[in-house]
């Protein structure tokens, strides 16, 4: 089975413009919904504490809203079905610190005559904890884009390191403004799939950059955009495969793995998605938009390939004893 | 025919993934297997603090207590002993014992003595105070550890995290008595004081304050059986557990059960010494803030040994005796975070997260034969023993499998068949070309070889960075994923290239690129 006609060359630069206009609204739509209406974080970052119950028989949720209204920890708790009628989940912003006296004890107590029950997760983040996980997840995530920026100037150039990184905070922003706007939990399983997202992203783009870079020293074209769209449409049928068959396992994740795996599976969804389409579409063209010129890479790589020569002509006569 | 060490490393990397894979999967309980995380299996997390200042605060007490002790014994006059601002103050009533008193306090170290006119002041330098809360949570974590051995669950995890932090794991804990049982046998202090009661005052103690008490140097302290009964003690206990030696349940005469305690050899002087010039005072035995009796002493108690009575059940006389034997807590903990999983919760995830895995690995290999043939198939082995090698690694360094793990392996899944795509997406590019199957294959796989060195280099690179900057989850995810690229290395670049090398002479003879490659072959020469 082929897909892509192999000797074709797609203008894909050609449509930049509309692209741009694409990325750009969705981009600044995605920052503008993270900035007012934000994420709702999980107790991992906010801490407080989560209690899920499993009915045997469809939950009495009024029932449990009104038990839980009468106790001080749960009074602005919020009740919600988990997956299936028979299950709920209790959130709360208060937490407890004390060993003897646990929030899932008290949870018991309180449900105590709604029905036959099990507790089957009690999850209590104390507000400190939460902090600390913000400051450390941010520090992690920023040391490593600082990391691939290193790596790709190193193996490429620098204009193509900033359009890499250009390109996965453009996929990772609007992924997450997909996630607020549709309010699903942002929890520990979110920084998951925002590595995930972030390893994607940064791997597509680098097959696409690894194909720039061999067109540039091997075609006699010396026109950067021809360049690309050749590099883009080569890669073409290796860029749909790969996402396809990602997408087949987070699409599986998403649809079977239930709602406590939401937080996970959504971002993930999304990414991939927005992943692949930024590396056929945006990462590239953004180097176009870098002035990256061939003449002076070509330059740049002949005058490296002179200085190596020459290194070895000094070993060799070296090695030789020839001073 | 030549070797082709390509295949055999294949066979040795196959090897070697079945054979320590093998255990997670059957778990039998020979050979290391794969932990499974708490999310999956169900138990109990904790992320415990440490009230390091109420270490200090004990220490300075014992220093009161020895103070007060050596001047006891030495006949050395004081007056109006007590802790005051985390300072031990007293007054030296006889000027002629100042070198005697000054001599013994020089040797307790950590400590800055301030004496004017007979007026004693004794603090601990900042560097002790640090050190004590150190030594506070290590202490803890090993106290905690004791404990948690002698309770007799699978596994329990407890470690360090931080600077001031401890995590608990309990994978085996099910319900939630059990949960109860362990949370209270970790968070009981246990410590254990032998007391004065203070004659004197005792009759008033219904009518005295808290802040008259301290002002005669005494503390209000509740019954352990009977609450409303209050009892006047010296704030400046006689002992503190520190001087314990063992504990063990024994019975008492009405066969109920009691806890029988000995002390070291210091602590059986000091108490020998207390008991002797004590005989018809009352001694009161206080454990974690409660008097739980306080009888009149008879005679001197040598021997160094002693009996806690209550109103127990077996289990927590056990419980008791275990914390007890564990050593106290130097400072008590508190709860920072807490996760309980439900065996069941755990088995659903499981449950969910391998149908998705398995039926998203399905759909991936069938779409990947559809594509490629022959060549899809080979990839399709590639991933398989990829996946194996992964399994095999994380057995063998004992690494834990958690739902962000899971992340890991999906994103993993997605690359390992990315490498293989990258390869025959080249490969085929080359045969186009019209160049002969050997050369082909060489130059599709130097080619492909090149972008995933530098796509998988930059992940790898960014996996340290998140290993050692993340926490927990983040960790699990860094080390999944960098497994799995090394290993799709292996099995891509290496493994694939060897069984294409073996087949060779037949692919070309055949000539059947449809079947081979997925793909028709114009020779454009």
């Amino acid at each position: 089975m082929e897909l892509f006609k192999e000797d074709k060359v797609y203008n894909f630069l050609g449509k930049g413009k509309i692209f741009f206009v694409a990325s750009f609204v969705l981009f600044f739509l995605a920052i503008a919904l993270i900035a007012t209406k934000g994420f709702s974080f999980g107790i991992d970052f906010t801490g407080g504490t989560v209690v899920q119950v499993k009915y045997q028989g469809p939950a009495p949720i009024d029932k449990v809203r009104e038990a839980l209204e009468k106790d001080e920890l749960f009074k602005h708790a919020a009740v919600s079905e988990f997956g299936s009628p028979e299950e709920i989940v209790i959130k709360t912003a208060a937490s407890t610190d004390g060993l003897s006296k646990d929030i899932g004890d008290v949870t018991r107590e309180i449900l105590k005559g709604t029905g036959e029950f099990e507790i089957r997760r009690v999850d209590m983040v104390g507000p400190k904890v939460g902090d600390e996980l913000r400051v450390k997840g941010l520090t992690a995530f920023l040391l490593t884009l600082g990391a691939i920026m290193a790596m790709v100037t190193f193996r490429y150039e620098w204009r193509f390191a900033l359009a890499a990184i250009i390109a996965i905070v453009h996929d990772i922003v609007i992924t997450f403004g997909f996630v607020s706007y549709f309010e699903i939990d942002f929890n520990i399983e979110s920084v998951a799939a925002l590595l995930m997202i972030l390893g994607y992203s940064i791997h597509d783009t680098i097959i696409v950059y690894d194909r720039i870079r061999e067109h540039i020293q091997e075609s006699k074209n010396s026109d950067f955009v021809m360049i690309v769209n050749e590099a883009v449409s080569r890669t073409q049928s290796r860029t749909t495969l790969t996402s396809l068959t990602v997408f087949f396992v987070v699409l599986t994740l998403f649809l079977f793995g239930g709602d406590i795996m939401l937080g996970f599976s959504f971002p993930m969804l999304v990414g991939v998605i927005i992943g692949t389409y930024s590396s056929i579409f945006v990462a590239a063209q953004l180097v176009v938009w870098t002035g990256f010129s061939v003449g002076r890479y070509r330059e740049k790589m002949a005058e490296k390939q002179k200085m190596q020569a020459e290194k070895e002509k000094m070993r060799a006569q070296f090695e030789q004893g020839i001073v | 025919m030549k070797l082709n060490y390509r295949v055999v490393l294949l066979i040795i990397a196959t090897v070697f993934g079945l054979i320590f894979s093998l255990p997670s999967f059957t778990q039998s309980s020979e050979g290391k297997k794969i932990t499974l995380g708490l999310d999956l299996q169900g138990g109990l997390h904790m992320l415990l603090g440490v009230k390091t200042e109420e270490a200090v605060n004990s220490q300075i007490k014992s220093i009161a207590s020895g103070v007060k002790h050596f001047a006891e014994r030495n006949d050395i006059l004081i007056e109006g002993i007590s802790v005051r601002e985390g300072k031990v103050v007293f007054e030296l009533l006889d000027g002629d014992d100042a070198t005697t008193m000054d001599e013994h306090l020089k040797t307790i170290e950590g400590t800055v003595v301030h004496a004017s006119e007979g007026k004693y002041a004794i603090s601990i330098t900042p560097e002790a105070v640090e050190k004590l809360k150190l030594q506070a949570v290590d202490q803890a974590i090993e106290t905690i550890r004791n404990r948690l051995d002698q309770f007799g669950l699978a596994e329990p995890t407890v470690a360090k995290q931080g600077i001031d932090k401890i995590l608990v794991e309990l994978p085996g804990i099910k319900t939630a008595e059990e949960e109860q049982r362990a949370r209270e046998l970790i968070s009981r202090a246990a410590k254990l004081e032998l007391m004065a009661v203070d004659e004197d005052r005792s009759m008033r103690v219904n009518d005295l304050s808290e802040a008259e008490a301290a002002s005669y140097g005494d503390r209000i302290l509740e019954d352990a059986l009977q609450p409303q009964m209050k009892h006047l003690v010296n704030e400046i206990p006689i002992l503190d557990g520190t001087m314990l030696t063992d504990a063990q349940v024994g019975y008492d005469q009405n066969n109920r059960p009691v806890i029988n305690f000995s002390l070291n050899s210091a602590g059986a002087q000091v108490f020998g010494d207390f008991t002797g010039k004590s005989v018809g005072k009352r001694l009161a035995i206080v454990l974690d803030g409660k008097v739980y009796s306080a009888p009149v002493i008879n005679e001197r108690i040598g021997g160094g040994s002693g009996q806690i009575s209550g109103n127990y059940t077996v289990a927590e006389a056990n419980d008791l005796a275990i914390a007890l034997r564990s050593g106290a807590l130097l400072a008590p903990i508190y709860m920072l975070e807490k996760r309980s999983v439900g065996p069941s919760l755990g088995a659903d995830s499981i449950k969910a997260s391998l149908l998705a895995l398995v039926s998203g690995f399905v759909l991936v290999m069938i779409f990947m034969i559809m594509y490629y043939g022959l060549a899809g198939i080979i990839a399709n082995l590639a991933v398989v023993i990829n996946i194996f090698i992964i399994l095999a690694m994380m057995a063998l360094l004992g690494a834990t499998l958690t739902l962000p793990g899971m992340a890991g392996i999906v994103l993993h899944i997605g690359l390992a068949v990315d490498a293989n795509i990258i390869i025959n997406e080249r490969v085929r590019e080359q045969i186009r070309l019209g160049i002969g199957l050997k050369r082909a294959l060489h130059e599709g796989y130097s080619k492909a070889m090149r972008a995933i060195l530098d796509s998988n280099i930059t992940q790898i690179i960014a996996c340290t960075i998140l290993y050692v900057y993340g926490t927990g989850a983040i960790k699990g995810f860094a080390v999944t994923l960098s497994m799995g690229i090394l290993a799709s290395m292996l099995t891509a670049i290496v493994g694939t290239y060897g069984i294409f090398q073996l087949f060779t002479n037949r692919i070309e003879k055949s000539k059947n690129y449809k079947m081979w490659f997925g793909m028709t072959r114009k020779v454009n020469a």
